[in-house]
């Protein structure tokens, strides 16, 4: 049985694309069987962040409407043989998402999958609710700054009612708090809320903090996810998230400002 | 620093400011959420029942749903109007 996860946020910006192909990635280099699906019809990107854009030919909504199997649209990563991508359609409006539709390729995919990670849109509409709503964990995905994490809590109220778990009265979706973009520094000076703020104004369990890093543009400028820049701060910092997420008890890192030795400084910039 | 920083009272940070107005915000929003769905009609009724008995404002019927760890709290707030008799005012001095 699969476990199916979504990388939610409410605003944009902020981060989901860039989480859910490392996320995906990271259960993946750990021998699971992971799928992951962009759920933002119309403006799909996390092809182009996993690095396999020109290998695009079919896309979800294709497999919804029975135009392609699910296998035909399935992109195999490079890189790993366990991470399959699976896009979504850039020409479909995102109505074209049925609650049955993705229902139906859902289960298609857990039979053969031991983790499914839904790459959900900005905002709460149709691609959003669907890419919750079959959900057992969500990873709400914010920034320490003040529009991100009252849109976080929105999100929150949204999976505590209008995702299948509430409906049918089951247990409900395990949420996780992943702090992105977050700067030390800043936080220090008193410029930026800490992570113990937002984690005390959403009482949510901390998954994990992902300091604000170069690393990440320059994984997405080359389609890698950042998690495969083992060297860098914000690469580390997903594994540790991917390990936290599996059961690891693992300490928080990069909630300090790094100290720059004079080597460091001369060599790296 | 200078010497008349020393007097002002020390200014808030930013992420302070943040935080606060985040916690009231937060907070407002989650109980408005999770407000029972009755809650209007509720507080409606109760209002047309205390007004067969005194004239009191249409708003002056607040209804409001508290969660508090496992409990909930139901809190019925009824403004009654002013008493039009005067107090006798006492002059007493001592």
């Amino acid at each position: 049985m699969a476990r199916i996860i979504v990388v939610t946020s409410g605003k944009g910006g902020v981060g989901k694309t860039t989480t859910g192909a490392a996320f995906a990635m990271g259960l993946a280099l750990r021998g699971n069987r992971t799928a992951v699906i962009d759920f933002d019809v119309g403006l799909r990107n996390l092809d182009l962040v996993m690095g396999c854009e020109r290998r695009v030919v079919y896309d979800f909504v294709n497999v919804i409407n029975g135009e392609a199997k699910l296998n035909q649209a399935l992109i195999r990563d490079k890189r790993c043989q366990d991470l399959y991508v699976l896009p979504a359609s850039q020409t479909r409006d995102k109505e074209a998402l049925t609650k049955e539709g993705v229902g139906r390729i859902l289960d298609e995919l857990a039979e053969s999958f031991d983790y499914i990670v839904c790459d959900s849109p900005a905002g709460i509409e149709r691609g959003a609710t669907m890419a919750m709503y079959y959900a057992d964990d969500a990873v709400v995905v914010t920034n320490p700054e003040v529009s991100s994490v009252r849109d976080s809590d929105r999100m929150l109220g949204i999976l505590a009612s209008k995702s299948r778990r509430a409906e049918q009265d089951a247990e409900p979706i395990k949420e996780y708090l992943l702090l992105t973009r977050y700067s030390p520094q800043r936080v220090k000076v008193g410029e930026m809320l800490s992570v113990d703020d937002v984690q005390e104004i959403l009482s949510l369990h901390l998954l994990g903090v992902i300091p604000e890093s170069m690393a990440v543009l320059n994984a997405s400028n080359r389609g890698v996810p950042v998690i495969l820049d083992e060297e860098s701060d914000a690469g580390q910092a997903y594994a540790d998230v991917v390990a936290r997420y599996l059961g690891e008890d693992l300490p928080h890192r990069f909630l300090e400002e790094q100290k720059k030795g004079l080597l460091s400084r001369l060599f790296r910039g | 620093m200078g010497l008349l920083d020393f007097f002002r009272s020390p200014r808030q940070t930013s992420a302070a400011v943040a935080r606060e107005r985040l916690q009231i915000l937060v907070s407002h929003e989650r109980s408005e959420r999770n407000k029972p769905s009755y809650l209007p009609m509720l507080q409606e009724d109760i209002l047309a029942v205390i007004r067969k008995y005194v004239a009191v404002d249409p708003d002056a019927v607040t209804v409001t749903m508290e969660k508090q760890h496992n409990r909930e709290i139901l809190e019925l707030n009824v403004v009654l109007p002013e008493r039009t008799v005067k107090r006798r005012r006492s002059y007493a001095r001592t």
